[in-house]
């Protein structure tokens, strides 16, 4: 088992570690999306690294050339590659409106604006009869 | 066309997305979403019909064979599901349009029927699929637009939900990638008939064990299994209440099917259960997800959210039946994966209607709204008594199957403990029980009138089919059996 | 390297910039690893449209993060485990680059050895995008799609703000005036790239995704120069919510034209009269319009963003 034919793998495998990392631990929402965005990098790698072929050339047609790297992977990963920043769009669309409900981006201070707003709608709705509860805060403009 | 029924399955709820953009007005768009799934919802029944008089349906597109083209495969299975997730659709849509109008900004209607759309055309895609790649891109479609529906609630809490679902979601949706790659490493394929062939030679490699591995957890955490459910109960509780009914009665019930289809296509279930403790993990997370979720429901003060942790109760009796390992269990789960749909889109639609007219999801408010709203309590308790498992329920069935599954299994303390957690659900249905009809109002509610009429007949249109089919039981039945059979004759 | 850099910075603009290096670097190793096209993608999405993505949100944000107490425990442990258990699996993949793994022996070498006759186009990795998994790529499609519709739908702009904006240009860039210049000559170049790179995508690198980036960059130039108003005088929002649109009917369209003309979904052969030829019609359309779609939600999506940012800016 030769293990250094492996390396590419392994280089892969840490970056995937750095990114998920960054994502489970941070709590400001924008670093979060940007550790998601390196995790997802970190697999594309690894897709793009089982297609190539030593000595081989790009996929495209090319008299000079008899070898080709697969072609697969790279559709694959474009595809990914969209959906990826498709996520990081709408993700960042949140994080600004996250933004500007609560003030904030860091997880911690939005958990605790969230349990206030919990215990408020507790307390009056355990409260004495009021009219009819409208909905909460709306949010923008 | 009868033959192009399998992408037309698919396409035509694809197409009409964008159109819903070019008709502005809320209410053409909303009647349009209806028929759309109505058209859908028919496909769907014609499918069924033919996989079972035919057998399964294979559909190049593109007119390429597999495995260089993608194909669209209906059997039993997905069929069944097809039929599900359609008819939830359309008849969550009849309900919609007053629902929505109370709900959602008016300047944001049109993209929430648009995103309905989208989310529909994902889960339909994952359904009909044969391609695992494939699959991946119609869950992410499902998913961004399941966030941007979800972020529509009027609470602010809604968009911390939403972000939350999307983290949570694309880090599952990473690692089914990376499940993908690592198959496609030792195999060379994307297609999971094809997969389901050449696994085989590469069974004992650690490649492919952590290709599961790595597939199982991703896919548990799009299926809210206990400990991966968070995302759950918030999404559930501040998304739009038309939004929740359908996510609830879809979106994780398309992810058990994935799991199924993992495990049973192209893994075969002989290697999963000697590969990894499969059997064990999921008896001991679903057991844990029942327990844990039921006694959380109980303490709920938001209604919403109450039932979302049922929810999260309700799949891990799906897992359980998986657990099993047996073509009985498998039958049950098939079985419960219908019926909590019932279940659960009644129940959730009830309590839209009741947002619709008072405006607030906290139990307390429902105290003495058995006398105003009647007909929509009605429905609400009729839910709950399925979701117990009483007898003439859909529920019952369910539990039925389940437990014979268990006995016939030998595990029969783990019978016992099912139907211990039926108490549970006694308990928080008799706590909302006793709000509604024995306590009094705590807020003004003598204007509350019933619900409209369009939310009335969606809801017990769902209550009597959740009676009806708790009775006759033999199209739910029979085809989870045709079903489960037809999964444990392929696998190798 | 910069990947850990990122961890452990606390100045979020500092994150952003480096994200935006990691990704011109993933480009590069793309490249060595023989795979043009994704590095072109990744380049322009992943350098470009996500740099300016984050950019824009940091103005709406607080720029740096709250060093917070947070166990990093959990967290790694989680982490590690995962890493274990993937570096387990590796251990029994082929190893780098060898010709005779599997993934080289089976699906592939039909798209490499035939698809010359079959579809007529010598770059594989569009023959395979646009037509063999063709399907895919409508779902990436309809993905885009999706994410500009959360997007039009979270960032909606009312007509109040757009009465408060009538965004001049801000005065800073007024002076820039070599930019401006500078900018009136390249960015037209810039469209013309994005067309070559569009059409030109059956025989270099390129296609509907790239092309579609690289146009929505050239319009997002202008406006960052020449003020948000003045682009919408050209790109006005209606027009751009149909455009989005319309890429996903005109590759749904094709295939249900392929449907009509007796073939299956997006069964280019049925096109013309010889199927090389339909195969080239098929590609031609779809590409264009997924480059319709990917430019105009770009485009929608970045105007979103700054269309928030200036109405930040009147309502303090």
């Amino acid at each position: 088992m030769n293990v250094l034919g492996l390396y590419n793998y392994w280089i892969v495998v840490i970056l995937m570690l750095i990114g998920f990392y960054i994502v489970i631990a941070h709590e400001n929402l924008v670093k979060k999306l940007v550790g998601l965005a390196i995790f997802q990098t970190s697999v594309f790698f690894l897709y793009i690294s089982i297609g190539k072929i030593t000595g081989a050339t790009a996929p495209i047609f090319d008299e000079k050339w008899q070898l080709y790297s697969n072609p697969l992977p790279h559709v694959l990963i474009l595809t990914a590659i969209v959906v990826g920043i498709a996520t990081t769009a709408l993700g960042l669309s949140l994080v600004v409106r996250i933004q500007e409900a609560y003030g904030s981006i860091e997880e911690n201070d939005i958990q605790i604006q969230d349990t206030q707003d919990q215990l408020e709608c507790q307390l009056e709705a355990y409260g004495i009869q009021e009219s009819l509860t409208t909905f909460d805060q709306d949010i923008d403009e | 066309m009868t033959a192009h029924y399998p992408i037309l399955q698919v396409v035509i709820p694809l197409l009409a997305a964008p159109v819903c953009l070019f008709l502005r007005i809320p209410r053409l768009v909303g009647l349009f979403a209806f028929l759309v799934s109505g058209a859908a919802f028919f496909i769907s029944c014609m499918l069924l019909q033919q996989v079972i008089a035919d057998g399964p349906i294979s559909y190049h597109i593109g007119g390429w064979p597999p495995p260089w083209g993608i194909e669209y495969r209906i059997d039993t299975l997905n069929a069944y599901l097809l039929v599900l997730v359609s008819a939830m659709s359309t008849v969550v849509l009849i309900a919609a349009q007053t629902s929505i109008a109370k709900e959602v900004r008016e300047d944001r209607q049109t993209f929430f029927y648009t995103a309905y759309l989208l989310c529909l055309t994902g889960l339909l895609g994952i359904l009909s699929t044969a391609d695992v790649f494939n699959v991946f891109v119609f869950l992410e479609i499902s998913a961004l637009s399941s966030y941007t529906l979800i972020a529509m609630g009027s609470d602010r809490r809604a968009l911390t939900a939403s972000y939350q679902y999307l983290i949570m979601g694309t880090i599952g949706a990473t690692f089914i990638i990376i499940g993908v790659g690592l198959m496609y490493v030792m195999t060379g394929t994307l297609n999971m008939y094809d997969l389901a062939q050449r696994l085989p030679e590469v069974y004992h490699t650690k490649t492919v064990h952590c290709a599961f591995g790595f597939l199982i957890v991703g896919v548990c955490l799009k299926l809210a299994l206990f400990p991966l459910h968070l995302w759950l109960p918030n999404a559930y509780a501040y998304a739009p209440s038309i939004a929740t009914t359908f996510l609830a009665a879809t979106s994780t019930k398309v992810a058990v099917y994935l799991l199924i289809r993992y495990i049973f296509s192209i893994f075969g279930i002989t290697f999963v259960t000697t590969s990894l403790p499969i059997e064990e993990i999921f008896l001991i997370l679903g057991l844990t997800g029942i327990f844990a979720a039921s006694i959380s429901a109980i303490y709920r003060l938001n209604i919403k959210r109450l039932f979302a942790y049922s929810s999260v109760a309700q799949i891990g009796y799906m897992i359980l039946g998986l657990a099993i390992g047996t073509q009985l269990g498998l039958t049950a789960t098939l079985l419960h994966l219908f019926n909590h749909a019932l279940m659960k889109a009644a129940i959730f639609l009830a309590i839209g209607a009741v947002v619709y007219r008072i405006g607030s999801a906290q139990l307390i408010h429902f105290a003495g709204l058995g006398r105003k709203m009647p007909w929509t309590m009605a429905a609400l308790v009729a839910g709950g008594l399925s979701l117990i498992g009483v007898p003439l329920t859909v529920g019952f069935v369910s539990k039925w199957y389940l437990v014979v599954a268990l006995l016939d299994k030998g595990w029969w303390p783990v019978a016992v403990l099912v139907l211990i957690s039926s108490l549970l659900a006694v308990v928080y249905v008799w706590r909302i029980i006793e709000w509604i009809y024995f306590t009094q109002p705590r807020i003004i509610i003598d204007n509350v009138k019933e619900a409209p009429l369009s939310q009335l007949i969606p809801i017990w249109l769902l209550v009597l089919a959740n009676i009806y089919f708790g009775v006759d039981t033999r199209l739910t039945v029979g085809v989870s059996k045709l079903a489960a059979q037809s999964l444990f004759g392929v696998n190798l | 390297m910069t990947a850990i850099a990122i961890t452990r910075m606390g100045d979020l603009f500092a994150v952003v910039m480096l994200s935006g290096i990691y990704s011109l670097l993933s480009a590069a190793l793309f490249l060595v690893l023989d795979a043009p096209d994704v590095a072109f993608t990744e380049a322009s999405v992943g350098a470009g449209i996500s740099t300016l993505l984050f950019l824009a949100t940091l103005k709406l944000v607080p720029r740096y993060d709250k060093k917070s107490r947070y166990k990093p425990g959990l967290a790694l442990g989680v982490v590690v485990a995962t890493g274990a258990l993937l570096i387990y699996g590796t251990l029994d993949m082929p190893h780098f680059g060898k010709v005779d793994a599997p993934v080289h022996e089976h699906v592939a070498p039909r798209y490499l050895n035939d698809s010359l006759e079959e579809i007529g186009v010598p770059n594989f990795v569009t023959s395979v995008l646009a037509s063999y998994r063709g399907f895919d790529t409508l779902g990436e499609v309809v993905v885009v799609f999706t994410a500009g519709i959360g997007v039009m739908s979270l960032l909606r702009i009312s007509r109040q703000a757009k009465k408060d904006a009538k965004a001049k240009t801000p005065p800073d860039m007024q002076q820039q005036v070599i930019l401006r210049v500078v900018a009136k000559i390249m960015i037209p170049l810039i469209l013309i790239f994005a067309l070559y790179v569009q059409f030109h995508g059956d025989y270099s690198p390129g296609g509907g995704f790239q092309a579609g980036v690289i146009f929505a960059a050239g319009i997002i130039l202008y406006t960052m120069l020449f003020g948000l108003s003045t682009a919408q005088k050209v790109f006005k929002h209606k027009v751009l919510e149909i455009l989005t649109a319309f890429g996903v009917f005109l590759y749904a369209g094709v295939g249900f034209v392929c449907l009509f003309m007796g073939g299956n979904f997006l069964d280019y052969d049925v096109l013309r009269h010889d199927p090389v030829h339909g195969q080239h019609l098929g590609i031609l359309l779809i590409e264009l319009g997924v480059g319709i779609t990917v430019a105009s939600v770009m485009i929608l999506i970045f105007f979103k963003f700054t269309w928030r940012t200036v109405k930040h800016k009147y309502n303090q």
